[in-house]
């Protein structure tokens, strides 16, 4: 017996945590980014995507409910992220940390909400067949190593949506105006460019995105009312080891904060390694303050 | 700062902010015998986590630096009172009755020293302080600060929380340290009177004490570090001690007020010290007012009574009401309950110098 599978399966499994830190991440990245401003209600935007995934297979069961409950759950995410930005975070644009105050207090609210809509226990969302395989390798180095057909479709999703995103951000129109707006908010508006819309559609995104997130999160285990709070925190920390609100730093530091979980988590338990984690990032931020991708500024206050 | 001056007796004058300071003061001296003894208790707790307030007030309005993890030295504060009462209701190589039933022989390393009163009274104020200046300092230090500190420090809480929870057989997991007799030979329940006065008088203390620290140029510098870091850099400072003590002195009196908890409270626990704790400690000195002492002592006793009245009553509906005050106070009122009444007190000013000045008598 070598020890083989079980660290290949941890990296496995970093792999798949990483997925899911990143399309949690996304979102937040894209706001803060942008307009500066934490969405702490954000976790309560994942728990919107599972609820909506349930819901949407109440009314589609069979193999395709899982598809169809993806853009559902987008476009329910995003249209509360519409709300929420319109009536409340434009208000405190200026104010980052009472922003963040602020929607603490909406995801109060919206998590009471989904404890007296849907009940405190949580309600499961059972996986299509055609998700409920598991690979094993069957001989050689790897051999026993097992890798689970959801997991593997949760890292598609996390990668389609990075591509799109990407893309969407480098080729479309509106992609165009988000990039002049990051640059320079005061330029871009003094050409003409609607910086409020601009500032909606992105927070609306972020949003749909985490509704995404909630649909695959679904997957793995029940959607209770704060099933948001136990990924937003380490969704948090990839945001503070990015770097300001940069994609690609978003999408490296899922992968260590992922792959660092993983791996203690061979040599501790779960508890410690998120102690572990938080000293890491600690001790990350001694050589590399800015983040991973570092946005250079002439500014001189950021 | 009101300077009206009243006559009090032949020549002796004394403000009416003073008079008033004094009048809330004897009548929270006299508590009680005013009030049954279960409400004394509360108010006991709340004072005590009042100055957890006060300390946010010097951390977060004065030095602009947000903290989602304050129940982290709340915790170490009451976990390091609850170690020494643990102990001393204890014979020489008695367990605790927890540690036991998981199985543990040996008292764990760390318990060990605060067999000591000394020790353990000394760690209520080292631990929470030691903690926060080496954690602080060393985000400071690279310039991290605002969102990013936040964020860092709620993650502070998580594992805090998660770790106190997991570590079952020696710190008593979820249900925490609980059943205490007996502080340094008196009995806890004789005590009571003498633990609400010995809270009331600290948090009178601290009062004065960070008054006159933020009228002091210290406490200008901070205020200049919240307004403009990098300008008061240019002028030749390094802002990062300034940023370490007010987080450190925030963190010492979380400590204080932690203990302080634990002996009116009876118990201590991760449910306390947690990320949602932590969180609504600040909504406390949001209410109250994030720029004023006694605002934040008075939004914490408002808080934590509505919190005990709403939440027995309707359980459900207390984490609307604390989610709308979030929003609400945010939003409408970020001055809090001490910026409303500095804004009337404001008007009232503007009113009368009018009057003078046009000679409108009204």
């Amino acid at each position: 017996m070598s020890e083989w599978p079980l660290i290949a399966g941890q990296v496995f499994n970093g792999f798949s945590v990483a997925s899911l830190y990143v399309l949690a991440a996304m979102g937040l990245a894209l706001s803060f980014g942008l307009m500066r401003v934490i969405n702490m209600a954000h976790g309560e935007m994942l728990m919107l995507g599972g609820y909506l995934a349930y819901l949407t297979l109440q009314v589609v069961p069979g193999p395709l409910g899982i598809i169809v409950a993806m853009p559902v759950a987008f476009l329910g995410a995003a249209a509360v992220g519409a709300v929420l930005e319109s009536t409340l975070i434009r208000r405190l644009s200026t104010r980052p940390l009472d922003t963040l105050l602020a929607t603490w207090g909406v995801s109060l609210i919206l998590q009471q909400a989904a404890r007296n809509i849907f009940g405190a226990i949580g309600v499961d969302v059972r996986a299509p067949e055609w998700l409920n395989h598991a690979w094993t390798v069957p001989s050689g180095l790897f051999e026993g190593l097992t890798i689970p057909a959801t997991r593997l479709f949760i890292l598609i999703v996390a990668f389609a949506v990075m591509g799109a995103l990407s893309l969407f951000l480098a080729r479309s129109r509106i992609g165009l105006l988000v990039r002049a707006v990051n640059q320079d908010r005061g330029m871009a508006a003094a050409t003409g460019i609607n910086v409020r819309a601009v500032d909606l559609s992105v927070f609306c995104l972020g949003t749909g995105i985490a509704g995404l997130a909630g649909v695959v999160l679904a997957l793995l285990g029940p959607v209770t009312p704060n099933v948001g709070q136990s990924y937003v925190v380490p969704a948090f920390l990839v945001v503070v080891l990015g770097g300001l609100g940069s994609l690609k730093g978003t999408a490296i530091a899922s992968l260590i904060v992922g792959l660092f979980s993983a791996l203690v988590q061979i040599l501790v338990d779960v508890s410690l390694a998120q102690v572990l984690l938080l000293l890491f990032v600690i001790g990350f931020i001694q050589f590399r303050p800015q983040g991973v991708v570092a946005v250079r500024s002439r500014a001189l206050d950021n | 700062m009101s300077l009206r001056k009243t006559t009090l007796l032949a020549g002796l004058t004394i403000s009416r902010q003073m008079v008033l300071t004094l009048g809330v003061m004897v009548l929270a001296a006299l508590a009680p015998w005013l009030v049954s003894a279960y409400e004394l208790n509360l108010l006991a707790r709340f004072l005590a986590m009042g100055l957890l307030a006060m300390g946010l007030v010097l951390v977060w309005g004065q030095g602009g630096i947000l903290s989602l993890g304050q129940g982290v030295f709340f915790g170490l504060g009451g976990y390091a009172i609850a170690l020494h009462m643990k102990l001393a209701a204890l014979g020489d190589g008695e367990l605790p009755d927890f540690m036991v039933w998981s199985g543990l022989d040996a008292l764990p390393w760390w318990w060990v020293p605060f067999r000591n009163p000394l020790v353990a009274l000394a760690g209520v104020v080292l631990v929470p302080g030691v903690v926060a200046a080496a954690f602080s300092w060393s985000v400071f230090r690279r310039r991290v600060g605002g969102v990013y500190f936040a964020l860092i420090t709620q993650a502070l809480a998580l594992a805090f929380a998660t770790l106190l929870i997991s570590q079952q057989p020696s710190t008593g997991g979820f249900n925490g340290l609980t059943d205490f007799q007996t502080l340094f030979g008196v009995d806890l329940g004789d005590a009571a009177h003498g633990l609400y006065w010995l809270t009331l008088a600290l948090v009178a203390g601290v009062f004065l004490a960070l008054r006159a620290l933020m009228a002091s140029r210290y406490g200008m510098l901070l205020r200049a570090i919240r307004d403009g870091e990098n300008r008061i850099r240019f002028l030749g400072y390094d802002p990062t001690p300034f940023k370490v003590v007010a987080f450190t002195i925030g963190a010492v009196l979380a400590g204080l007020a932690g203990a302080l908890f634990t002996l009116h409270a009876g118990v201590v626990s991760p449910a306390l010290v947690g990320v949602v704790p932590s969180i609504e400690m600040v909504i406390w000195v949001a209410v109250g007012g994030r720029n004023s002492l006694a605002g934040a002592v008075a939004g914490t006793l408002l808080i934590n009574l509505a919190k005990d009245g709403v939440s027995s009553a309707f359980p459900d509906l207390w984490l609307y009401a604390l989610g709308l005050v979030f929003v609400l106070v945010v939003t409408l009122l970020p001055g809090g309950l001490a910026g409303l009444v500095t804004d009337a007190g404001a008007s009232v000013w503007g009113r009368r110098l009018k009057s003078i000045i046009v000679g409108d008598t009204k």
